[in-house]
């Protein structure tokens, strides 16, 4: 009896242990496959070149700059209307009705479809405020798609301040706002920053919405600001693999490359951050 | 006799004596012996509930400027939640609400033509654990107060923390590392940081939640040396659930029990003379 348990036992932990081998063993075989084709492509004059019709000359320099602008304005757009809604939510509306509604509505925004968000953005930024498909109109668009992770994150950061603190400044005679601007913010700065950086690497990686609201396939132009028409690195790439030459093909894996290694950026970024952040707080 | 005399003058003082609102009062080094006939802040018929829970009933209590009151208790008995309602910070918990007045200097303070946030810069608070500020230094600390506020004026920054930190008997321990972080101090320092910070702003009241429930023994007798000199200075009214520390630092103890004060009275008179039965079981340990 107690060795069939046993032998059950290491059948389980086995299996578990496949489980979590399949992920990383198709991950690294993806990675490892686009850099054996992709990183004899990738050099200095890919990085900085326009895209061609003639393969071995094609870059992604626009689609580059364009992922940059457009992650640097839903940035703008997103990260303080997230803090916002998450301040109030935590902070000000606790339990009120208001906040219930907001709460329900922010987790159904969380779950709808990026193609969704991309419709949305087609009929009220591109035609009804007449943005056209301008880089504002794609920013907006993936402004209101990352806003609940935002929301999320900002408000799970603000949670882990204890207590204790705003009652220390409520204590000293300071307003709500100045409690939360000077002992909460600061506090949950980290955690809110890691929050940012994950929906900035989301926006980064999404293509649905964009290719909705009309960002270009082939753009042989740097964008010159927010009314510019515009490509995004996901496009690129999906515009290179669609094409018959296999030399596109290796293009596509060298833009994969740069759009990864980016993102794995990111994202150690917000591990470092959210570990000085533990370490701050243990300490 | 004299304790239930004390019990029964107490609330009818406070009810016969007009509420006059007075502007500023002009802080002032009294001795105690002249203090105690001047009432600096005052709880009359104070009931408070956290929803649909009454935590406090029909409390009267007096605390006379330049004396530490105690206020006693077993656990649940709403001794927290009253000096909570003394700064009005029990409000700030969502569905609590209080009745009754507060008066300090004999001006109603719990009304909505009286803004909170001033009154608890006359009536600062310590808490339990101390709670010193985890992004700012030691300095930043002492003058969270003042800069939250925005009422610091430039330049004016080290004078004050230095004051604020020599009444609170930290001064020796920090001046060479006042730019490092609050936390990097022990317990006992910290919770000293925490009384620094509580007078920098010059309140007149010191209201102390259990302030050396987390604390060792040595860095307990600190606090009750600072609370001996503070009280030249300030009113003090000091939770514990500790009544060798009631007796040890206080003048006057007041003994809560289910939301209601059983027995106030001289400290010395209480804990050897008690009035009350219920008293007289709690200091002689049959519950609590």
């Amino acid at each position: 009896m107690k060795r069939r348990g046993r032998a059950s036992e290491r059948l389980f932990q086995g299996l578990c242990l496949a489980a979590a081998l399949v992920p990383l063993v198709v991950l690294a075989l993806l990675v490892g496959k686009l850099l054996v084709d992709g990183l004899g492509r990738l050099d200095w004059a890919f990085l900085t070149s326009f895209p061609s019709r003639k393969a071995d000359e094609a870059g992604i320099l626009p689609a580059v700059v364009g992922s940059l602008w457009l992650v640097g304005l839903s940035a703008l757009f997103a990260l303080p209307l997230g803090l916002g809604a998450a301040i109030y939510l935590e902070e000000y509306g606790r339990r009120g009705r208001l906040a219930d509604l907001i709460e329900v509505n922010i987790a159904n925004l969380a779950g709808v479809p990026s193609i969704i968000y991309g419709l949305l953005g087609l009929g009220l930024f591109v035609r009804a405020l007449g943005l056209g498909r301008s880089l504002l109109a794609g920013a907006l668009t993936m402004a209101l798609l990352v806003l609940p992770v935002v929301v999320l994150s900002a408000r799970e950061a603000l949670r882990t301040v204890p207590a204790t603190l705003r009652e220390g400044a409520y204590a000293l005679g300071s307003t709500r706002w100045q409690a939360i601007y000077r002992v909460v913010l600061p506090q949950a700065l980290p955690g809110v920053l890691t929050g940012a950086i994950l929906a900035i690497s989301r926006a980064m990686g999404e293509t649905a919405p964009l290719i909705v609201v009309g960002a270009l396939t082939y753009v042989s132009f740097l964008p010159d600001g927010p009314g510019s028409a515009f490509t995004v690195l996901p496009i690129q790439i999906f515009n290179w693999v669609s094409r018959p030459q296999p030399e596109f093909l290796v293009n596509a894996a060298a833009g994969i490359v740069v759009l990864l290694v980016t993102l794995l950026a990111l994202n150690g970024v917000a591990i470092a951050l959210r570990n000085r952040m533990e370490k701050r707080r243990a300490g | 006799m004299m304790p239930a005399q004390e019990l029964a003058a107490g609330p009818a003082r406070s009810a016969g004596r007009p509420v006059v609102p007075r502007l500023e009062v002009e802080p002032a080094l009294v001795s105690p012996d002249q203090a105690t006939c001047q009432v600096k802040i005052a709880a009359h018929r104070l009931s408070a509930w956290f929803g649909a829970q009454q935590v406090l009933r029909g409390v009267s209590l007096d605390m006379p400027r330049c004396q530490v009151t105690a206020i006693i208790g077993p656990s649940g008995c709403g001794k927290s939640t009253f000096i909570r309602c003394l700064n009005r910070m029990h409000e700030l918990t969502p569905g609590a609400r209080t009745e009754g007045v507060i008066a300090l200097d004999d001006q109603v303070v719990n009304t909505r033509a009286v803004d909170p946030v001033l009154l608890r810069r006359r009536v600062g608070m310590v808490f339990q654990k101390p709670n010193p500020f985890p992004s700012m230094s030691i300095r930043e600390n002492v003058l969270a107060g003042l800069r939250l506020t925005g009422s610091l004026r430039r330049g004016a920054g080290d004078e004050l923390a230095e004051r604020a930190l020599r009444q609170a008997a930290l001064w020796d321990e920090v001046k060479d590392r006042l730019d490092e972080p609050g936390l990097g101090l022990s317990g006992g320092q910290q919770q000293r940081l925490c009384i620094a910070r509580a007078l920098a702003v010059e309140p007149e009241v010191l209201l102390m939640d259990e302030p050396c429930s987390a604390l060792d023994p040595i860095a307990t007798a600190r606090i009750e040396d600072l609370i001996h000199e503070l009280r030249l200075r300030y009113t003090l009214v000091i939770v514990t659930h500790n009544m060798q520390q009631a007796a040890r630092v206080s003048d006057r103890t007041a003994f809560f029990l289910l939301g209601e004060l059983v027995e106030l009275g001289p400290t010395e008179r209480l804990f050897t003379s008690p009035s009350d039965p219920r008293t007289e079981d709690y200091i002689t340990g049959k519950f609590g």
